[in-house]
């Protein structure tokens, strides 16, 4: 079983809050499906490549280009800037508004 | 206006021939939704006035052409984790509560340009994690067939949405079986097709490597009308694949089908298994070879799924902070810094089973366990995937059931992951592969009603009474054959009129 130690540890990572009560309920759980994918040791993958993608994956490159009012997309298409900064719940001449870092 | 049984092409003869209107069709689902969806609870957002402006727009097309594309006019269902621009997108979590999409996703821009009609936005489970529909932070859906059970997940709302014909058609999205379980579970027709046969611009990315967007419908012909509509390479989605992989005409006396014995042992429910060996007994006697074929590493899929797709969603859900968008509710508390805000934003946003696939797909990418579970699941998958090429070289097409099981009842199996993950045992492998698969409705299984798990136990009524559940078939094709599934499925219509 993972220790409460190791899952707040992963809470921390993952940039998630939990309660006392869910540290609990997450080592039993998070135990009890690392057992069962434990399966995979069965399988023999020496000389095996990985496979992340099912196709063949290519970077794509596009040019860096400084845009204000819109974002213009390949295609004709694009996504006004004011749009994405209307969704934001807090920002400051043009700027998204965050708490400070330290 | 009876509505109960509009297919695509239906519904395009109706308005060329001028027996309604598009804005008549538009406002007899709108009004059959408003009154029967209480008890489905299918939709999160009704889109009236798009739906209603679209539609009139339609009828001024009409009156100028005598033709108009076949989606013209033609009410759909989206699920919401498909970005509609200026309609709210939740994916089914309070975290995207109040988003508001600022684009159209390019599957919506080319139905738009068809000119069907969109309705709404369906409910999915939360961040389209889970197998009923119960993971949506709003509520659960119900299935048409019998409103104590599930309509299946994550696309359920947008099953429900078609089998309770409150849609002609919809989408969904596929990531581990979220479109052909629901399909199954409501007995209509579900695609995911080939990875990168649909562009993924626009939807709330789960596991990127996985994720497709696919047509929900009543009919296969409906789900060719739809995927040959949003399929084909998009500069926005680096991958996407442009296909022009014609298929062959299908000789019935040379098909060769492929049952692999894996998909039919433990766990397996009998009624299942009986519709299920039926419907391959009805392609054998129009002609088709049946050939037991081996997929030697299918109970590694399901353990390989649980580490990739955690793994991809952990990271693809790092995105979420709630100061691009997103709000902290809880206004009284003081927040020193932006750590406790990352702590509090998520806490407050995520739900259980969201919570608990970023908690394993982060401890399984933390260091140290890397090449313990994420690399070797990456190369379990390539022998998942080998499994499949070889099988296709002795057969042209793949038999196995969607799903285990029927149907199951609404609370049965929301408190133990693992039972609810082997609900997409059969169809998992088939993300890790990459292939196309569709299921269709190929019989019922009757079962009677309990009182037995159902969380609404005053709601309950007629116990004792029989409820027939659908059963879909899964037709598992080769990289890129859509077409030649489609023609197999529709092979089975004759035989399907079970509704």
């Amino acid at each position: 079983m993972i220790s409460k130690q190791e899952v707040k540890h992963i809470a921390k990572l993952a940039r998630l809050g939990l309660t006392e009560r869910e540290i609990e309920k997450f080592q039993k759980e998070l135990s009890k499906i690392l057992d069962y994918i434990e399966k995979l040791k069965e399988v023999d993958i020496s000389n095996v490549e990985p496979t992340s993608h099912s196709i063949q994956v290519e970077n794509v490159m596009r040019s860096d280009e400084f845009q204000i009012a819109n974002f213009k997309l390949p295609g004709n298409r694009e996504v006004g800037a004011k749009k994405l900064m209307e969704l934001a719940p807090e920002t400051k001449n043009g700027y998204l508004k965050t708490k400070p870092i330290l | 206006m009876e509505l109960g049984n509009l297919t695509i092409s239906k519904t395009h003869q109706g308005l060329i021939k001028k027996e309604f209107s598009a804005l008549e069709v538009c406002q007899a689902y709108l009004e059959k939704l408003k009154k029967k969806d209480k008890k489905i609870n299918a939709f999160l957002t009704v889109t009236e006035n798009l739906a209603i402006a679209q539609a009139k727009k339609v009828d001024e097309m009409l009156q100028i052409n005598r033709e108009v594309p076949l989606l013209a006019g033609i009410p759909m269902a989206v699920k919401d984790n498909i970005l509609v621009e200026d309609v709210k997108c939740t994916a089914g979590s309070k975290i995207l509560e109040n988003y508001i999409a600022p684009y159209d996703a390019t599957c919506i821009k080319k139905l738009k340009e068809a000119g069907a009609i969109i309705l709404g936005k369906t409910n999915p489970d939360e961040f389209a994690m889970g197998s009923s529909t119960e993971n949506s932070a709003f509520f659960p859906t119900k299935n048409p067939h019998d409103t104590e059970r599930v309509p299946g997940g994550s696309s359920g709302g947008s099953a429900a949405a078609v089998a309770a014909n409150l849609s002609v058609f919809a989408l969904g999205s596929d990531t581990g079986g979220s479109i052909r379980q629901p399909a199954s579970f409501c007995g209509i027709v579900g695609l995911k097709p080939t990875y990168g046969a649909v562009s993924r611009y626009g939807l709330i990315a789960f596991a990127s490597s996985l994720d497709q967007i696919g047509p929900m419908t009543k009919t296969v012909e409906d789900c060719q009308i739809v995927f040959d509509i949003i399929k084909g390479k998009d500069e926005l989605d680096s991958t996407s694949v442009e296909s022009n992989l014609k298929s062959e005409i299908l000789n019935l006396k040379s098909l060769k089908i492929g049952i692999p014995k894996e998909y039919f042992v433990k766990g397996i429910d009998p009624g299942v298994e009986k519709v299920i060996k039926e419907a391959i007994k009805k392609y054998e006697e129009i002609g088709a070879k049946i050939e037991e074929i081996s997929l030697p590493h299918t109970e590694y899929a399901l353990p390989c799924y649980y580490i990739i797709a955690p793994s991809e969603a952990s990271a693809n859900l790092a995105r979420y902070d709630s100061i691009k968008y997103g709000e902290i509710k809880n206004k009284k508390l003081k927040i020193k810094n932006l750590f406790d805000y990352y702590l509090i934003a998520r806490e407050e946003g995520f739900g259980p089973e969201v919570r608990r696939r970023i908690m394993l797909g982060t401890y399984v990418l933390s260091a140290g366990y890397y090449e313990a579970y994420y690399l070797r699941a990456q190369k379990v998958r390539t022998l998942i995937r080998d499994d499949f090429n070889k099988a296709f070289q002795k057969v042209d097409i793949i038999f196995t059931p969607v799903s285990p099981t029927p149907a199951f009842k609404l609370g049965e199996k929301i408190d133990d992951p693992l039972s609810m993950y082997l609900s997409d045992v059969c169809t998992m492998p088939v993300n890790l592969a990459g292939l196309p698969a569709i299921s269709i409705p190929c019989g019922n299984v009757s079962t009677v009603k309990s009182q037995k798990h159902a969380p609404y136990r005053n709601e309950v009524s007629g116990a004792g009474s029989k409820v027939s559940l659908p059963i879909g078939l899964q037709i598992i094709g080769k990289p890129f054959e859509e077409e030649k599934i489609f023609e197999v499925a529709r092979l089975f219509e004759p035989f399907a009129n079970i509704h």
